[in-house]
């Protein structure tokens, strides 16, 4: 099967895009990190319905799509918050205090390591380095980073997502647009 | 490939090159230790277990992947490697609980042998290991996670060598795991393949887990009992109170016909033999009707004086023809020789078959006089092309399946498949051409040339070419072929070179069944008995007027005009739907390991041992012949040949004209033993006789030399002893051997565990009959986990049946931890 049109869970976009990536490479499966990265961002995580329309598009087995997925710390196979904030805890950041501002977020969002919080806004997640060493510690929110964190630095990142959540509330924005 | 040589070690050695040098080194009598590499399945460098010092090469080479070239200078034992390899196991060994008191690997377990040579049990470690319950992912296979070393063989082995792809790697690092594809559990053909497989004990069978220490058993290897591919396989066998019993089954010599492929019945088929509803126990029926436990004596005493009164009864309802006799699908050879002649010799009958499920008498009718045309399983391992034609190797001919597959990955073999149901080995295939159900003839038709035999079939014009192309050709064809039509396939096959073929039936013995001549028509080797030729003199009071098919035996029981039914290790009433009650008036003896359908009605049930439990030679589907060894034993059961034997003593018949053994009633002189020196005086003793039951004394030869004679004659020209006991199922074999063209054997192979191939090309052509009704063929199709009545009484097979059944949807879950 190489066209899911028919019975696709992607949006018309993100299909297309697939469809278009599956031709790029040689070897289909070469698409596989690709692809469960947009659908990722599409559909929030790895659901069963996800890996099962991947391994159909690239004719491997949903063993297959999961064996590489359990490689990679940032694929996820259960959903996140709207916002999943993922803070650095290696060596730079770590010397910079990471553990204290992981310690001020888990109290202020009341969550632990992989928490959602129950309103599903915020969720907490300790991660290794992502690269932004020279200004540690270092907070990533989605795709954002928020870099040279103080607690009071924090407070406001989050503050400023949280408006931004209630914002796309009232306009009935989708999670990760 | 060139030969190149190199040096290892200090040791000039010489290998094709290419070769991989843990290969070569191998060959040459130098063991490289090595986790993950698997003869066989793909390269994957993951354990370092196999460095070695290249000459010249800065660091240490895996010898798993390294290919031999001119030149090359290679160590591998050195102070660096052992630290090397004593690193790596220090690694392997960091999650690994160490628990080899417990495993089921103890004693046979690769990664136990290593950590002793290099000394690697301390760990430098300080962190806890990460430890998780072992999993049960299958009725057949369980999973304890610690021990695995990550050499993903038997990931290679389910996907590549099974294709099955049902296990992978999950997660990373130190948290990396085997994953099954259903999240927690299996859903695939349960062959037991990846147990094998696994160096260490993280996969394990729920047939032998913490059952046993491997040096606690016996191993026996004998001949699976299941399918018609005649897998070789070794039985872990172990005593009790009432015999010995088997724990396990596997292939771990890899000597056989299967090398190192077993398929679930194989591997996990053997509990039947301890079933509690086996027979153990002569059973005669008494006058109240119900059958009652009996001695043996009073069993066969009840049987032979029985036969033998309506064998000399002169009313309308008696004499030999009035008896029928109904032979198995799994005994050995020489039990279905000793069957037929038995109901040819002494009983005075013709009414001989079994229940055909292949029509084998047709093929070997078609192949008759066509030396080297017919394919020995280790073909299809090596054919350059092959055409299947019908049937379903995955299901039913496990083994063929994956000599097909290792065939299309090792060689690139080229598959055609023409089919009317979809199978799985079209993955393999380079063209596949869908028949309608009945397309099977005028498939024949068209290849031969008929452009409009197939009407409109898609592809078949690029099909036929493709096929007609090649070279050389492995013809292998299902039970679709009966008769005619195996004989116009035959023949278009025969007009080309390098065409060979091979026919795909059931059961263990089918093949053997029809090759000594348990039929009404067709003596052993298929020589008709309206002209028995050497039989005419072997046998004393053959008649040549054929007897009754097997179906034809029960509707004359049920008409009442057979006096007597006389069944072994087959269940006609079941297979053919007779009505119990219409056989009332028959006499009916059954010799089976189960009450079945035909023995609940029975008159006297004789208690028979089942394959496991006796020795022999059975013949696969492809004709290749194969020692069967006693492995387990029973108290009460007699292997039917012993049965036969003793009721035929019984009925007066003179044992020595059934089963040649012993000396003959001419008493040889003894002659003393000349004393070899002064200092050596041994005690007198007689110089035995190799004469026959005549004893001959070299005056006569050959054909003047008397009927007993002839078999000492040529046992003599082939320095082969008479046998000694009436029991020795392989006194039969010598005469089967000389009775039989097709069964020209090379002993000395068959004797070592090897296959040896008949020839149906000896056939004499003069012996070719009209064929044999085809309705008779009922094909069994039984499937991976089923195989008849043993099927049914095998509780591992019933529970993965009803286990892959019931999980036919797969559930979708996260992957393991
Ligand atoms: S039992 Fe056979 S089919 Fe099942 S996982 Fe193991 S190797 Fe694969
Ligand atoms: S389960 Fe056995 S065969 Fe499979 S990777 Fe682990 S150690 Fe190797
Ligand atoms: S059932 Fe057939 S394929 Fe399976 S182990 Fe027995 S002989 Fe081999
Ligand atoms: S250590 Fe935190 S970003 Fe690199
Ligand atoms: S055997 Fe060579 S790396 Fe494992």
């Amino acid at each position: 099967m190489s066209s899911a049109e028919t019975m696709s869970i992607f949006s018309p976009a993100l299909s297309a895009r697939f469809d278009a990536l599956v031709l790029k490479y040689p070897v289909k499966r070469s698409a596989l990190i690709p692809m469960m990265l947009y659908a990722q961002d599409e559909v929030g995580y790895l659901s069963d319905a996800v890996i099962e329309e991947i391994a159909q598009r690239l004719d491997l087995t949903m063993l297959d799509v999961r064996n590489v997925a359990s490689y990679y710390s940032m694929l996820r196979f259960k959903p996140v918050g709207k916002y999943n904030v993922q803070v650095c805890t290696n060596i730079s950041c770590m010397l910079r205090g990471a553990y204290d501002i992981f310690e001020h977020l888990e109290e202020k969002l009341g969550i632990g390591h992989k928490g959602i919080t129950a309103d599903g806004v915020f969720s907490l997640e300790e991660v290794e380095c992502i690269g932004v060493c020279c200004w540690a510690p270092a907070i990533q929110v989605n795709y954002d980073f928020h870099d040279d964190l103080t607690n009071d630095k924090v407070d406001e990142v989050i503050a400023a997502y949280r408006a931004k959540a209630g914002r796309a509330d009232a306009k009935g924005e989708s999670a990760n647009a | 490939m060139p030969d190149v040589t190199f040096t290892v070690d200090g040791k000039k050695l010489t290998a094709p090159a290419g070769t991989l040098l843990i290969e070569a080194c191998r060959k040459a009598g130098i063991e490289i230790p090595a986790f993950c590499y698997y003869p066989g399945l793909s390269l994957q460098a993951a354990c370092r277990m196999c460095v070695v010092r290249q000459e010249k090469v800065p660091k240490l080479q895996t010898a798993c992947t390294t290919t031999v070239a001119e030149g090359q200078v290679f160590t591998t034992e050195s102070p660096e490697i052992t630290q090397a390899r004593k690193a790596t196991i220090e690694l392997l060994l960091g999650n690994h609980p160490l628990d080899c008191p417990v495993c089921d690997a103890g004693g046979e377990c690769e990664l136990q042998d290593m950590t002793f040579r290099y000394g690697a049990g301390e760990s430098l470690y300080t962190e806890a290991k990460n430890h998780r319950e072992e999993q049960k992912w299958s009725p057949a296979v369980y999973f304890d996670r610690p021990r695995c070393i990550l050499c993903y063989r038997c990931v290679r082995m389910c996907g590549e060598g099974m294709d099955v792809w049902a296990l992978g790697i999950a997660n990373r690092g130190s948290s990396a795991i085997i994953a099954p594809n259903g999240g927690d559990h299996l859903d695939c053909e349960q062959c037991g393949m990846c147990i094998d497989a696994c160096p260490v004990g993280a996969l394990t069978s729920d047939t032998y887990r913490y059952k046993t220490r491997p040096w606690e058993m016996n191993h026996v290897s004998t001949v699976c009992t299941h399918c018609g591919d005649g897998c070789k396989v070794t039985l872990g066998v172990r005593q009790v109170d009432d015999g010995a019993e088997i724990v396990r089954g596997d292939n771990r010599d890899k000597s056989g016909i299967n090398g190192d492929f077993l398929c679930a019945k194989g591997r996990f088929g053997f509990d039947f033999v301890d079933s509690k509803d086996r027979l153990t126990k002569p059973l005669v029926r008494n006058a109240a009707g119900t059958l009652e436990p009996v001695t043996w004596e009073h069993a066969i005493r009840v049987v032979s004086n029985k036969l033998k009164e309506i064998r000399d009864s002169k009313t309308e309802n008696g004499g030999g023809s009035s008896i029928g006799v109904i032979g198995s699908n799994t005994g050995t050879n020489e039990e279905n020789y000793l069957l037929q002649k038995f109901a040819r010799t002494v009983l005075g009958t013709n009414n001989i078959d079994h229940i055909r499920t292949t029509d084998y008498a047709a093929f070997v009718r078609a192949m008759a006089g066509h030396e080297h045309r017919a394919a020995s399983l280790r073909d299809t391992e090596t054919a350059k092309a092959i055409l299947l034609i019908g049937g379903n190797p995955t299901e039913e001919h496990p083994l063929l399946a994956w000599n097909i597959r290792t065939n299309f990955r090792h060689n690139t073999a080229r598959l055609y498949i023409a089919t009317d149901s979809p199978i799985k080995l079209e993955r393999q295939a380079r063209q596949t051409l869908s028949l309608p159900v009945e397309g099977y003839e005028s498939l024949t038709a068209f290849l031969s040339g008929d452009d409009s035999a197939l009407g409109e079939i898609e592809n078949a014009k690029t099909f036929r070419e493709a096929v007609n192309a090649e070279e050389s050709l492995l013809v292998i064809f299902g039970q679709e072929f009966r008769g005619a039509a195996i004989e116009s396939l035959v023949k278009w096959g025969l007009a080309k070179e390098n065409v060979k073929f091979a026919y795909l039936g059931d059961y263990a013995n089918s093949r053997g069944a029809a090759d000594m001549g348990l039929s009404p028509d067709l003596l052993p080797g298929y020589i008709p008995v309206t002209t028995p030729g050497a039989f005419a003199e072997e046998y004393p009071n053959l008649s040549t007027q054929p007897g009754m098919t097997a179906p034809e035996m029960l509707d004359a029981g049920c008409r009442g005009e057979l006096a007597a039914l006389y069944i072994v290790g087959s269940d006609p009433v079941t297979a053919y739907g007779t009505d119990p009650a219409a056989l009332k008036r028959a006499f009916v003896v059954v010799q089976d390991i189960f009450l079945t359908g035909t023995a609940a009605l029975a008159d006297v049930v004789l208690p028979a041992a089942s394959l496991y439990e006796k020795a022999g030679t059975v013949t696969n589907t492809f004709g290749d012949i194969q020692l069967v060894k006693k492995a387990a034993d029973k108290a009460g059961v007699k292997p039917d040949f012993e049965i036969l034997v003793r009721i035929a003593g019984g009925m007066g018949a003179d044992v020595k004209k059934l089963v040649p053994f012993g000396r003959g009633s001419i008493t040889v002189p003894a002659v003393t033993a000349p004393a070899l020196s002064v200092d050596f005086v041994p005690t007198p003793r007689p110089i035995p006789s190799l004469r026959g039951i005549h004893g001959d004394l070299g005056q006569s030869r050959g054909a003047h030399s008397g009927e007993a004679d002839r078999h000492a004659v040529w046992l003599a020209a082939r320095g082969l002893e008479l046998r000694l006991s009436p029991f020795d199922p392989l006194a039969a074999l010598d005469e089967i051997e000389r009775l039989v063209p097709s069964y020209k054997l090379d002993r000395l192979n068959l004797f070592a565990g090897n296959d040896v191939h008949s020839e149906p090309g000896f056939v004499p052509v003069a012996s070719l009959t009209a064929p044999t009704a085809a309705e008779l063929i009922l094909p069994a199709h039984d499937g991976l986990f089923t195989s008849g009545v043993l099927g049914d009484h095998t509780k591992a097979l019933v529970e993965l049946n009803s286990y892959q059944e019931s999980i036919s949807q797969p559930v979708a879950e996260a992957a393991a931890d």
